[in-house]
């Protein structure tokens, strides 16, 4: 944890609330419609499945496969200069859902599309601990 | 009285774009985005031979303020008038949208306006503008990972794609060569020296996988299109040209990296531009096709039928492609040599090629050609000479 954590974060809000409350507590914690079933991210005040605003904060697997990932070159946030070159993961979870997040305890060249991966919390600052994910080893994807 | 229904047909009649090459040497931190707009209106009216007055409807495109448009270009009553976004997604739209207001009888002749100052502002496309306005975004999240710029999102996708099916690192160089030997021939184009696959090879990362080449080049530029009815279109300067075919539709998701690589929406937009225009993508003469970055024109070629599904980048290869190839594909050198309109160019080009008026990168016997935009708004023209 520190103080002079400089790059950007997104903005803490009561809707998106329930979100790092769970991240703190090391649990990924998605939106979830209690009137279809839909889960998805990041929060919104309806489900865009079906419209309803019946909606229930629940923990997810934390599980997911890696479907993508890029290796940043180009200096776009300065707060990230000094990581360059870094890769960014699009990750699928179990549930559904896409998120962006970086691997962790992998370097670049390891990863693979469809690597089986979970979720490993980064504490940034105070109120802020970053989903990640990284490798699960041993098990078929 | 009710009103009455016109059924008159919409056709384009003039085109304008300014000079690119030139605006690329020379950076001008007080060239206006509007004046570039207003410069490419009045080489459109000058193409299709009409007089300012004749413009009865103004849409514009990446200028934001239409009543600003109104008053530097002195359009003071038009009959109807709006702005669209500047992203490359409406180019399309805009030309659909000025066609179906013709075809309303809402206007007679609809002046289309692109401008963008973006190479002199320094316009990046990327940072830390995402995520800032109520509500949750994705933006904001991915910032937080340090994932920015569209050309980030595609790459995304194009390493899927590799995975998928095999293409192997350099197998989108042949795009971007096509598009810098079609720039040769282009007066106007910003980039213009020839590009070989080693110097492909050996320039930078902007976002691995995607190198230097594979991006399109921000710079200043005006894009103009003038649509009448065909009625107000017998003679004028130059042969009209009929929109035989036009479709879109939308892939609305938090990211630009679609799962399907925007397969869903563009073979539906497929379906029906070739179903409305009675032929298939082996007898278009060329192909205009939105390459912001060179994945999009393998996703292009597949969703739309030219290649197979993961066999694009096979496809691309041996100058099948090229303007004497069995495909030409972006003839005036794409967003990546001419310069990035935003699709308005290439639209520009597609028109063009079927008036024979293409210059020295005229494909031989032009008489159908397509504009294709795969993006979150996919959009696709089928043209021909009235
Ligand atoms: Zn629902």
């Amino acid at each position: 944890m520190t103080t002079q954590y400089a790059k950007p974060l997104p903005r803490v809000h009561d809707l998106n609330r329930a979100f790092f409350l769970g991240a703190l507590d090391g649990r990924l914690v998605l939106q979830h419609c209690d009137a279809c079933g839909h889960v998805w991210f990041p929060s919104a005040q309806s489900c865009p499945k079906c419209l309803s605003q019946e909606i229930t904060w629940k923990p997810v697997s934390g599980r997911g496969r890696v479907w993508s990932w890029v290796v940043m070159h180009q200096r776009y946030i300065p707060a990230f200069a000094d990581d360059l070159p870094y890769a960014v993961a699009f990750v699928e979870l179990e549930e559904g859902p896409f998120m962006m997040t970086s691997i962790v305890g992998a370097e670049p060249e390891d990863l693979v599309c469809d690597m089986p991966v979970e979720v490993a919390f980064d504490q940034v600052t105070d109120e802020v601990a970053l989903p990640k994910f990284r490798p699960v080893t041993g098990e078929a994807s | 009285m009710a009103r009455t229904v016109s059924r008159q047909e919409a056709v384009v009649v003039g085109v304008g774009t300014t000079d690119f090459g030139a605006q690329y040497r020379n950076r001008d931190a007080n060239r206006s985005d509007y004046q570039l707009g207003i410069d490419a209106l009045k080489i459109a009216l000058d193409d299709a031979g009409l007089a300012k007055d004749d413009i009865d409807g103004v849409l514009t495109c990446r200028l934001p303020n239409y009543e600003k448009f109104g008053t530097l270009a002195g359009i003071r009553h038009p009959k109807v008038v709006n702005a669209y976004e500047g992203s490359g997604r409406m180019a399309g739209v805009v030309l659909q949208h000025a066609i179906t207001l013709v075809e309303a009888g809402l206007a007679t002749t609809v002046a289309c306006v692109y401008g963008n100052n973006g190479r002199s502002v320094g316009m990046t496309y990327g940072g830390e503008s995402a995520g800032r306005g109520p509500g949750d975004d994705t933006g904001a999240y991915d910032l937080a990972y340090g994932m920015t710029s569209p050309g980030a999102y595609v790459g995304m996708m194009y390493r899927r794609y590799q995975h998928l099916y095999g293409a192997p690192d350099g197998a989108l160089a042949p795009l971007a060569i096509n598009n810098r030997t079609n720039a040769a021939l282009n007066p106007v184009a910003a980039m213009t020296k020839p590009l070989t696959e080693e110097e492909y090879l050996s320039a930078r990362y902007i976002c691995d996988p995607l190198r230097l080449f594979d991006y399109c080049m921000i710079n200043d530029g005006g894009v103009a299109i003038i649509v009448t009815t065909a009625d107000r279109a017998r003679n004028l300067r130059k042969p009209a040209v009929r929109v035989i075919a036009t479709a879109g539709s939308a892939d609305l998701t938090g990211h630009y990296t679609k799962p399907d690589f925007f397969d869903t929406a563009a073979r539906d937009v497929a379906g029906r531009v070739y179903a409305q225009a009675g032929l298939g993508p082996e007898d278009v003469d060329c192909v205009q096709i939105y390459d912001n970055f060179t994945p999009i024109v393998l996703f292009s070629l597949e969703s739309f039928g030219f290649a197979p599904r993961g066999e694009g980048w096979q496809w691309i290869k041996d100058g099948r492609i090229g303007l004497k190839g069995e495909t030409p594909v972006n003839t005036s050198g794409g967003h990546t040599s001419e310069s990035y309109m935003q699709g308005w160019a290439l639209q520009v080009e597609a028109i063009r090629q079927v008036r024979g008026d293409a210059g020295d990168r005229q494909v031989a016997n032009c008489e159908t050609s397509q504009y294709i935009c795969v993006a979150p708004v996919v959009n696709s023209h089928v043209f021909q000479r009235a």
